[in-house]
């Protein structure tokens, strides 16, 4: 029966239609909901790891023991897998291993906007690339078939907008194909020798499988009525037959490595001009002129951001739609902490003490936003512990006004390894934990700190002051971010103090559904002498009304953070 | 059948994902092909967020742009105003009055525009303006401001009733079913 469906859920709807068994993942934007919505199925075992590479390693260990496996990540999780993948590439696998990986063009929730393309053709394995939800689901079980047939990795590429939209899709059944697990050191073990014997075997594959791709249907050539070619895939594809309909023709490329070199060849052959349609970075475009062929892109097609149907007729067509506009200046409304973040309170502890702060990858990239303007870099997963170290070394100045701050499923990601840098060796950092319980920005996924596996049932828990205490932290000390007396004289004592140490800002995500909320706070408009004390914590649930402090009560949860700046004792807890 | 548009426009957290659930799922039952497209992650957090459903014979492009919504169902006045244009040409826009303000107000760097239903109008837009927020909490739940105005979209839609209470039905979870149902008829009989 036909149902619509997200397209991350029909990834997963296709992996446990193909027999996947095993799943560990770890979650980011956009292609979280894949191992969320697989974890629906009791017939799939699934795991968050603590990070894309532990995911990928795992992934692998349960494909060499016979079982179908997955794991899935976003864009940049790729770079922290990458070495487990290259290498796999070359032992190939046992049964089916696919990975999944999620582009963000136009970085709707992310820090950069790479093309994960260039890893498919750097590690040497093959990537298919669907459009919609229905490619989504076919797509999953035909790269566990080409996974087992051509003895390799197989990555799906997701995109934001193939990721994130619903379409029309029609499931089938499940069907677990199994492999025994064989010994076979010259296969798995990487050392040179044996890693010298496959190289050459990795090449014969992606040779046999650009042969494949000849003839696959999932390279498709669309035939329309005029003498122009685009060769396209992904959402993109959908862009150009929404403004383009039967009047081009269409080479639809559903792999993207390795490209088919005839079929190219051959679409090209009759086309008066050809245009490639490719988000991002120019890679079929490039591969196109490595053939000879004379083609459009990048000349005509922009590579930041991502492509929409607007785009494509006003840049190909020179054509755009009428609209209306207002002569108004309508603010804008970013992203804010919400109302009760318990990363408020400290980051405006951080921002009042003036601190240098070097974030982190999180909801609490946001304390980067006016008012607090606190954080002052953030560049990926777990830097901020490993920058603050390269910071206070260069220069030991730093060390009293520098802090690290990282919440507690990205520590668990890759912020234990900087910490173990600063341990060993012994710059004077303070870093501090930002415990909610949960990894928040992706939508609360568990994560080993928190004491529940992925389907929320009880599992191992890390303690964080015992491993900090472990790698020979003396000063482990835990705050609640509600609390700011108590922030700040924490903050100032171990910026003050002359050894390494880690503050743990704890409370809960006041969206957790378990955390329960104290009624609003109640502003006094008597009391209140509109000096704004308040606003500088850039609480979306307050704002000045003629010149007081108003409380909106449907966003306030009470956590009283605003009412300890007031002097005049015009916030009121209740 | 012409691709129709609808664009669902709020700020992050106030339950446009419910009101394109049940848009699709109403649209696929009436036999369309529909696209949906959603915004998750970090633009969720108070952010502006905006959701696509389109339908038609054959839909390409889940997403829409300037010039092509036939409706704009918007949960806040000042999201309605910023994505204007992306109406088409005699489309609609269907819009809970409530004010929100966004960070650049509440810190005083920027101003909540006045009038804007009345500036919205002067620019020749169809705007269908209502307190939804108040008609919620008449129907017994704040939370139920994206079923009112869903309830309110059915004047311009030629689907029957019956097919909105069974999608209604469909998606809502059956607790919450009785205020949401009372939510789409306070919306579908507001200043009617």
């Amino acid at each position: 029966m036909k149902e619509l469906m997200l397209g991350n859920k029909a990834a997963a709807r296709g992996l446990w239609e193909a027999g996947c068994s095993f799943i560990s993942s770890y979650p980011g934007t956009p292609s979280t909901e894949i191992t969320e919505e697989a974890a629906k199925f009791p017939e799939i075992y699934c795991e968050w790891a603590p990070n894309e590479k532990v995911a990928m390693e795992a992934a692998f260990g349960a494909c060499l023991a016979g079982k179908r496996a997955f794991c899935g990540m976003k864009h940049v999780g790729l770079n922290v897998a990458a070495d487990p993948l290259y290498t796999m590439s070359y032992t190939g696998v046992n049964a089916g291993l696919v990975i999944a990986v999620a582009d963000d063009a136009g970085m709707h929730s992310s820090q950069n906007e790479q093309d994960s393309r260039h890893h498919a053709i750097a590690a040497k394995v093959p990537m298919l690339e669907p459009s919609d939800s229905a490619e989504a689901l076919l797509f999953a079980k035909l790269a566990y078939e080409l996974s087992e047939k051509y003895d390799t990795p197989v990555i799906l590429k997701m995109c934001t907008r193939v990721a994130h939209s619903q379409s029309v899709v029609e499931p089938g059944e499940r069907d677990v194909p199994e492999k025994a697990y064989e010994k076979n050191i010259a296969k798995y073990v990487m050392m040179p020798g044996n890693a010298k014997r496959r190289h050459p075997i990795v090449e014969q594959r992606m040779a046999d499988l650009a042969a494949w791709a000849e003839t696959a249907s999932v390279n498709r050539v669309e035939r329309g009525t005029g003498k122009t070619g685009i060769i396209t895939s992904s959402t993109s594809y959908q862009y150009v037959k929404e403004v383009f309909g039967d009047t081009v023709s269409v080479l639809k490329l559903g792999m993207v490595n390795p490209l088919p070199e005839k079929l190219i060849r051959d679409f090209a052959a009759g086309m008066e001009e050809l245009i490639v349609v490719e988000e991002l970075d120019p890679i079929i475009e490039n591969y196109c002129r490595s053939l000879g062929l004379n083609v459009h892109g990048k000349d005509k097609l922009p590579i930041v951001d991502e492509f929409s149907q607007g785009l494509l007729a006003e840049k190909l067509c020179n054509e755009t739609k009428e609209s209306v506009s207002l002569d108004v200046n309508v603010p804008v409304r970013p992203p804010v902490m919400c109302a009760g973040c318990p990363h408020r309170g400290l980051f405006y502890t951080l921002s009042k003490n003036k601190c240098t702060v070097l974030g982190d990858i999180g909801c609490y990239t946001l304390g980067a936003v006016a008012p607090l303007s606190a954080i002052e870099m953030t560049l990926c997963m777990g830097a901020s512990v490993s920058a603050a170290h390269g910071f206070n070394k260069a220069d030991p100045s730093n060390e009293s006004r520098t802090v690290a701050v990282i919440g507690d499923s990205t520590f668990m990601h890759s912020g234990m390894t900087g910490l173990a840098n600063i341990a060993y060796n012994q710059s004077n950092s303070t870093v501090i934990i930002l415990d909610n319980s949960i990894t928040g920005m992706t939508g609360h996924q568990q994560n080993p700190t928190t004491g529940f596996n992925l389907r929320g049932d009880p599992a191992g828990k890390i303690d964080l002051e015992a491993l900090c205490t472990a790698m020979g932290f003396r000063r482990v000390r835990v705050v609640d971010p509600y609390n700011l007396k108590e922030c700040d004289a924490a903050l100032k004592e171990e910026l003050a103090a002359n050894e390494p140490s880690v503050i743990i800002s704890r409370r809960p995500c006041a969206l957790l559904k378990y955390v329960k909320h104290k009624p609003p706070v109640k502003a006094d408009p008597e009391k209140c002498r509109g000096c704004k004390a308040c606003m500088r914590i850039g609480c979306p649930a307050i704002s000045m009304k003629n010149g007081k402090a108003v409380i909106d009560n449907t966003l306030c949860v009470g956590c009283g953070v605003c009412a300890q700046l007031c002097a005049f004792g015009a916030l009121c807890e209740n | 059948m012409e691709t129709k548009n609808v664009m669902i426009v709020g700020v992050g957290g106030q339950g446009s994902l419910l009101a394109s659930k049940l848009l699709g799922h109403l649209l696929l039952g009436c036999g369309y092909d529909v696209k949906v497209s959603e915004v998750h992650g970090m633009s969720q957090r108070g952010g502006s967020v905006v959701t696509y459903v389109r339908w038609g014979d054959r839909v390409y492009s889940p997403v829409i742009d300037k010039g092509e919504a036939d409706f704009i169902v918007s949960f806040e006045l000042l999201e309605a105003a910023r994505y204007v244009p992306y109406l088409k040409k005699g489309g609609v826009i269907v819009t809970n009055t409530q004010q929100i303000d966004p960070m650049p107000v509440i810190t005083g760097a920027a101003a909540y525009p006045e009038s804007l239903v009345e500036t919205m109008k002067a620019a020749g837009v169809n705007v269908d303006a209502l307190d939804c927020l108040a008609l919620a909490e008449e129907a017994g739940s704040l939370k139920a401001v994206n079923i009112v105005l869903l309830g309110r979209l059915t004047h311009y839609f030629d689907i029957p009733e019956e097919k909105w209470l069974a999608s209604l039905e469909a998606i809502v979870p059956p607790k919450f079913l009785e205020i949401n149902k009372k939510a789409f008829e306070i919306g579908k009989n507001a200043g009617v």
